[in-house]
């Protein structure tokens, strides 16, 4: 029984970078922008993160240095992509060679440096409730953080007119315009978030999952978030549920492995990937009128003036 | 305005060529890394060895690396770059360069190619790697030694024989102590990546292993150990500054004496292709101080590192049984021959576990 709760603490953990950097992929496509440069901004974060932390001692600066520096990696991108209106795909794989490369600056001064990881909540009493205790009350602050910022970004799609208006422009954004909504500023504040979000997961992997900064240690997730928003057809629900079951199992094969398993490994890490691709058929298949995805998402838009 | 901006061209040109003809007076050398100069494990060890190489020929010789070049087909471009660029020597720092290194030198037999732990050689493409399963033997013996449960946990890379014989070479060790011990095993499928290390290192640990051994690059999985208060032992390079109470010791990469001595042959126009292939008595790698283990463990350990070094002791010493219980046909006399170790696809007797592929 012990070992379930280790079980659930480590795909929590896993799954929270995973499931921060997808919740802010999610709004920047919800406004019709393809960002593939989350990798990028992600790497940045996570090195600018473990910086502020390193340098003042303190994670919740850290957390902010790297929201910052996600937040400013994707104004690049949204100088490029929606200010001169360049293609935003080859913009975002830039942004993310742009990322890893800068990373590699910022963090070479304190590449072996250790800081003492993200405390985790302790309630007397309730933490040491066997089995659910940990799980619920025993967290770090980012897990938290993830799932309100889920709820957070569910509300405001569905339940604001703000986020009506967001997704008005990802779905028809001469329409918007014609109503006269600045589909550019708003577009463009959907790319911060989206940067912030992703500084913010990468700043998590140094901040409380393996408290040391190395170059390239975001090791591809950025790309598994891009794939998750897919995966979750654009829907914050079932982004929560991709993200806990895309860390469920690769937590769990690194389980059966040790269980001794029969299953090749190779096949169960490629599983979440397959399953992506399973579910991305199935949406195509099941499409009853319109499309899932936003309609606009990847356009150029230039206004008429 | 045109003339002078002709002009200005010309003189750039100029000294473009000059500055090209005073570099070519050195021998360029090349390096492609697997992962960045800052991974703090295996590649960082080879930037150490280029950089000790510069500081004793650098007035011959001018060097360059690239960092992170992906393993498989994309490496040849890469290796194919340094070549264009002048490089008349070339080191390829890991496992998977091996066909796109040989394909690059059949392409250019004027090229000399170093590369790393690789078994396909060519006129002009040596390779060398180190006797790493001789420091795997030790640890072996030191984590049977400080193993309470009697369960291991080692965090494989890639089912590759280099990883599978020190797996091999850590049990027969091990047995040697504890004649029960048993090792889970875990295959990240990757060398590098901090999170997946961490996250099997978790893994092994809930499952009962005390003392986790890794053939990944970081020290996420030291980090963990630490964290739970168990053991670990490093990799490639010197991680106790990661687990100060939990290393208890660490298989240091030493490349730098080869580096040197392959580039003053090949300077002095003595480079040929060969097969190094070095283990403790040769400098290729070397251990970590014993840490954080009891004096009698710690005998154990540095007499059996001077009994490998002395050659009198072989951890593949025959007979060695597989995991079907057979004896494996024993090629090298009293031990295992080389090519069987370099080949090494097979689990040894006491592993209950199955090799992937097999």
């Amino acid at each position: 029984m012990e070992l379930v709760e280790a079980i659930v603490l480590s795909v929590l953990a896993a799954s929270t970078p995973l499931l921060i950097a997808a919740t802010g992929e999610l709004v920047t496509e919800r406004s019709g922008v393809l960002n593939l440069g989350v990798e990028g901004m992600m790497i940045v974060g996570a090195a600018c993160g473990f910086g502020g932390a390193w340098l003042t001692g303190s994670i919740f600066v850290g957390a902010l240095f790297g929201i910052v520096a996600g937040t400013l990696m994707s104004l690049i991108f949204a100088l490029m992509a929606l200010g001169l209106a360049v293609n935003q795909v080859a913009t975002g794989l830039a942004l993310t060679i742009l990322g890893v490369g800068l990373s590699g600056l910022i963090g070479a001064g304190f590449v072996g440096e250790r800081i003492t990881p993200a405390a985790h909540l302790h309630i007397p009493g309730l933490t040491d409730v066997p089995l659910v205790g940990r799980v619920l009350f025993g967290e770090d602050a980012f897990v938290y953080f993830s799932l309100a910022l889920i709820i957070g970004v569910w509300w405001f799609l569905y339940r604001t007119r703000a986020g009506l208006i967001l997704r008005a422009c990802g779905d028809n954004h001469v329409s918007a315009h014609a109503l006269g909504y600045p589909v550019l500023r708003i577009r463009t504040l959907a790319v911060m978030f989206g940067g912030a979000c992703a500084g913010l997961a990468g700043a998590y992997l140094p901040l409380a999952y393996t408290p040391f900064f190395i170059p390239g240690m975001t090791a591809g997730r950025g790309w598994i978030a891009l794939a998750l928003v897919v995966f979750a057809s654009w829907r914050p629900g079932r982004l929560v549920i991709g993200a806990y079951l895309f860390g469920a199992v690769t937590i769990l094969q690194l389980h059966a492995q040790g269980w001794g398993v029969g299953i090749p490994s190779q096949f169960m890490s490629a599983l979440p990937y397959l399953a992506t691709v399973i579910v991305l058929v199935l949406l195509s298949r099941a499409r009853t009128g319109g499309s899932t995805a936003p309609a606009a998402l990847g356009t150029v838009f230039v206004p008429d003036r | 305005m045109r003339k002078s901006l002709l002009a200005l061209a010309t003189g750039l040109l100029l000294a473009g060529s000059i500055g090209a003809a005073s570099a070519a007076d050195k021998l360029k050398v090349g390096f492609i890394y697997l992962g960045p100069i800052g991974d703090l494990g295996w590649t960082y060890q080879h930037e150490l060895a280029r950089q000790a190489l510069v500081k004793e020929l650098g007035d011959k010789i001018e060097t360059t690396y690239l960092e992170n070049v992906p393993e498989g087909p994309d490496a040849e471009r890469a290796i194919e770059q340094l070549v264009r660029a002048g490089n008349k020597l070339i080191f390829t720092t890991s496992f998977g360069y091996m066909d796109p290194t040989l394909k690059v030198a059949k392409k250019y037999p004027n090229v000399h190619f170093e590369h790393a732990t690789g078994y396909k050689r060519d006129k002009n493409m040596s390779t060398y790697s180190a006797k790493w399963y001789q420091g795997r033997y030790i640890q072996g013996l030191i984590a049977a030694k400080m193993s309470k449960s009697g369960v291991l946990g080692y965090i494989g890379s890639f089912p590759i024989p280099e990883v599978v014989s020190g797996i091999n070479a850590t049990i027969l060790a091990a047995q040697t102590i504890n004649p029960n011990i048993k090792v889970k095993i875990i295959w990240a499928n990757t060398w590098f990546d901090p999170g997946k290390e961490a996250d099997a290192a978790k893994a092994l640990i809930d499952q009962g292993a005390d003392v986790i051994m890794q053939h990944t690059d970081s020290p996420a999985a030291m980090q963990i150990a630490s964290e739970r208060g168990k053991f670990a032992f490093g990799q490639d390079s010197e991680m106790i500054k990661f687990g100060p109470k939990t290393q208890l010791t660490s298989i240091l990469d030493t490349w730098a004496p080869y580096y040197i001595e392959r580039v003053k042959a090949e300077l002095d126009g003595t480079w040929k292709s060969e097969d190094s292939w070095g283990g403790l008595d040769s400098h290729m790698f070397a251990m970590a101080p014993y840490t954080n283990m009891p004096d009698d463990v710690k005998k154990i350990a540095e007499d059996a590192q001077a009994a490998i070094t002395a050659g009198k002791l072989h951890p593949f010493k025959c007979p060695v049984v597989g995991q079907d219980g057979k004896e494996i046909e024993c090629k090298g006399g009293a031990n295992l021959a080389d090519g069987q170790i370099l080949g090494m696809n097979f689990y040894v007797k006491g592993i209950d576990d199955k090799l992937p592929g097999k």
